[in-house]
């Protein structure tokens, strides 16, 4: 970013200069606030101005989609979002979502269309996958990551609910680094235990919490890098790890932080 | 009195029919008791879903050695009625293996596979036995699997295995009996027809071997009818049991749900007065109010939809799901499997009442707290492992994903951070409580941060 100042157009800004961008980049009220995962929202967004992707984001007319709302069991909580969002998206005339967290990714693009509000949504890591295949993101062989150890942690709602699988284990790939997988991945990947609001309250009373468990066996990959692409994720792992006190040795990092990385932003 | 035999197996039939009709008539009408949801669309992929999931088995193979034993006893199943089809002929007609004729020589090689069918099914039940009850596996010994579960898993292996066991002695004794016909001539026997040699039940010849004739005739008869009449106790026993899948499988995954598994159903219900609240114009809204809404979210059974229910009838309690479960592996009290149980529990009490003519869904019990407890429903992490898992396409999370709607929109009963939750989305705009007017702070650091960086 030595030459060009950073650019991170909103859809206000763009909409006025008569001008409308090819992606809208959903942040996300955990890529707005979290400390922890504002690092992965800056990252993507060094990311889109190296590439000279056309995108806007909403800002601070961006609202929580609902998600964890409804998964908590309020509907009409969740309707009410969903149908603000919805008339902020398509007054911008919006067409095409990226997304850096899967509960947004999934509910704006199976949930929203029952209310009226159809688009192209995709997840950053299909996205970032895209850019790659494409040739648009060039990552230097024998890079940062050549021959470290990373495993990803398959989301509940990118993989089970939503079926993406490949797309963060070929962007893994394209870093040079070494996948390896845990036990139960893919279609049989854990949960992290943040799914369905519980990141919002207390687990019930167990033997365990469910991110330790998960935690143990992203562990015993000997992976020295999680890979995560969801901020829920993100949290619990990182939590994990600090738990397990490996914090010294073991890094929770999502996708587009190691592609940043790689490219030197 | 020549006619006694196939009079006395008419009655039967016509009563096992009589009660199977009975059996399903009530299943068909408490699965309709759920709420109306449309499955109609797409017959084609529907189609394809239960090929491949329910015919092809696609999902046990996840688990190799359970699925190769349990193929034996889904294919046994299904070509053994071939052979039953046939007994049930030689019932009414009052013939002896009716289609050993017109088959020709065929006829001896497919008793021979049906006997290998046979073997395999005692095989597969046995190890079965030993799996469930002798092994530490953590499946089949959840908390849920007590008393009526255990024993329903355990009887359908022993019925199974002495059901065969029926058909090799039967075999075994026809065998015998194929090479005495002077023996049978002089008693004024039919000849029994030839099948040639019987592979697996030739291994029980030598118990019967130095018998005469004529007990040799009383025990293959005894073997028969005891195979037959068992055969439809059993399939009476089933309507009972767990066991249903073996048929509610091919329905249950024709009507799949065909959407991506995250999605939840939206609740049309709310919409419209969403729309209202907002001042945005509502269709219909001149209209005379749609159907009378009962109840926002699940308490009962009648609040779940029929496929919910129907789900709950299918599950064989395999417990796969519940080995799945993110909440039940550390130790919660969530069991994906217990929720389908509970339904299927509930859903028999009220169909049983309504047709004794009793209180039916007015017993003063729900499906909620009477059966499944808040603690387990609050566990869910929606992972959907559980619906990933199921070998017939059950979706418990759909229930418990219904049950928490009731909770927070009819009870307003969710946990209290759950309700900082909701308020924070109302008045920040987040789930958490941050001022809304920091959403966009990150890119006042990044813009500085880069500016730095020069």
């Amino acid at each position: 970013m030595s030459v060009n100042e950073i650019k991170i157009p909103t859809m206000a800004d763009m909409s006025a200069a008569g001008d409308s961008p090819e992606v809208l980049f959903w942040v996300g009220c955990a890529g707005s606030f979290d400390d922890r995962y504002k690092a992965v929202t800056k990252a993507f967004v060094k990311i889109l101005n190296m590439v000279g992707v056309s995108f806007a984001v909403l800002g601070p007319e961006e609202s929580c989609t609902g998600d964890p709302a409804r998964r908590a069991g309020n509907e009409f909580l969740f309707q009410m979002q969903a149908v603000s969002n919805i008339q902020v998206l398509d007054g911008y005339n919006v067409k095409k979502i990226v997304t850096a967290c899967p509960h947004c990714f999934n509910t704006l693009k199976n949930e929203y269309p029952a209310l009226g509000g159809n688009y192209e949504v995709i997840h950053h890591s299909t996205f970032l996958q895209q850019l790659i295949d494409e040739g648009r993101i060039r990552l230097k062989e024998g890079g940062a990551f050549k021959g470290r150890k990373i495993t990803f942690h398959d989301s509940c709602y990118l993989g089970r609910a939503n079926n993406v699988y490949e797309a963060p284990r070929k962007v893994i790939e394209a870093l040079d680094a070494e996948l390896v997988e845990m036990k139960r991945c893919r279609t049989k990947g854990l949960c992290c235990g943040a799914g369905g609001a519980q990141m919002f309250k207390e687990p019930e009373e167990g033997k365990k919490d469910v991110n330790i468990e998960r935690t143990e066996e992203a562990l015993a990959t000997g992976a020295q890098t999680i890979a995560v692409g969801c901020p829920f994720c993100m949290t619990m792992m990182a939590d994990g790890v600090k738990n397990k006190e490996k914090e010294g040795q073991v890094e929770v990092r999502d996708l587009a932080e190691l592609i940043a990385e790689s490219e030197g932003l | 009195m020549d006619y006694l035999p196939q009079i006395l197996f008419l009655l039967v039939l016509a009563v096992t029919a009589f009660i199977m009709y009975k059996r399903i008539s009530r299943i068909k009408s408490t699965i309709q008791l759920g709420r109306p949801l449309d499955r109609s669309d797409n017959p084609g992929e529907r189609f394809k879903v239960m090929t491949l999931v329910a015919f092809g088995q696609k999902k046990m193979f996840k688990r190799i050695v359970p699925a190769i034993l349990h193929l034996f006893l889904y294919v046994g199943f299904v070509l053994i009625n071939i052979e039953v089809l046939e007994i049930i002929l030689d019932g009414l007609l009052g013939t002896h293996r009716l289609f050993a004729e017109p088959v020709g020589y065929v006829y001896g090689l497919l008793i021979n596979f049906f006997e290998f069918l046979a073997f395999a099914v005692i095989v597969a039940c046995v190890i079965f036995l030993i799996r469930r009850n002798l092994l530490p596996i953590r499946r089949f010994k959840a908390r849920e699997l007590t008393s009526w579960p255990k024993l329903d898993a355990n009887l359908i292996l022993v019925i199974e295995i002495v059901l065969m066991l029926a058909i090799l002695t039967m075999n075994a004794t026809d065998q015998i009996l194929q090479t005495r016909a002077s023996d049978l001539a002089a008693a004024g026997m039919h000849a029994y027809p030839v099948t040639g040699a019987l592979f697996f039940s030739s291994w029980l010849v030598p118990l019967f071997d130095g018998m005469n004739t004529q007990s040799l005739v009383v025990i293959e008869r005894a073997a028969w009818w005891f195979h037959i009449v068992g055969i439809f106790a059993f399939a009476i026993y089933i309507t009972y049991s767990k066991h249903l899948h073996i048929f509610l499988a091919f329905p249950n995954t024709y009507y799949s749900n065909l959407n991506p598994k995250g999605e939840m159903r939206n609740m049309d219900e709310v919409t419209n007065e969403v729309k209202m609240m907002l001042g945005m114009p509502v269709e219909g809204a001149d209209q005379a109010s749609p159907a009378e809404i009962a109840r926002f979210g699940a308490k009962d059974i009648n609040d779940l939809t029929w496929k919910n229910i129907m789900d709950s009838y299918s599950c064989t309690e395999c417990g796969r799901c519940t080995a799945e479960c993110p909440a039940n592996l550390t130790g919660k009290k969530l069991s994906p499997r217990k929720i389908m149980m509970d339904t299927r529990d509930r859903a028999e009490e009220v169909g049983k009442s309504i047709a004794s003519g009793g209180k039916g869904l007015e017993d003063g019990k729900f499906l909620l707290d009477d059966y499944i407890q808040r603690e387990e429903l609050m566990a869910c992490t929606t992972c959907n492992a559980c619906v990933e898992a199921c070998p017939v396409n059950i979706d418990p999370l759909s229930i418990i994903l219904q049950m928490r709607r009731y909770i927070t929109m009819e009870e307003s009963k969710a946990p209290a951070s759950w309700n900082s939750m909701y308020s924070n989305i109302e008045t920040s705009m987040a789930p958490w409580k941050f001022p809304p007017t920091d959403r966009f702070k990150w890119a006042d650091d990044l813009k500085k941060e880069s500016s730095t960086e020069k």
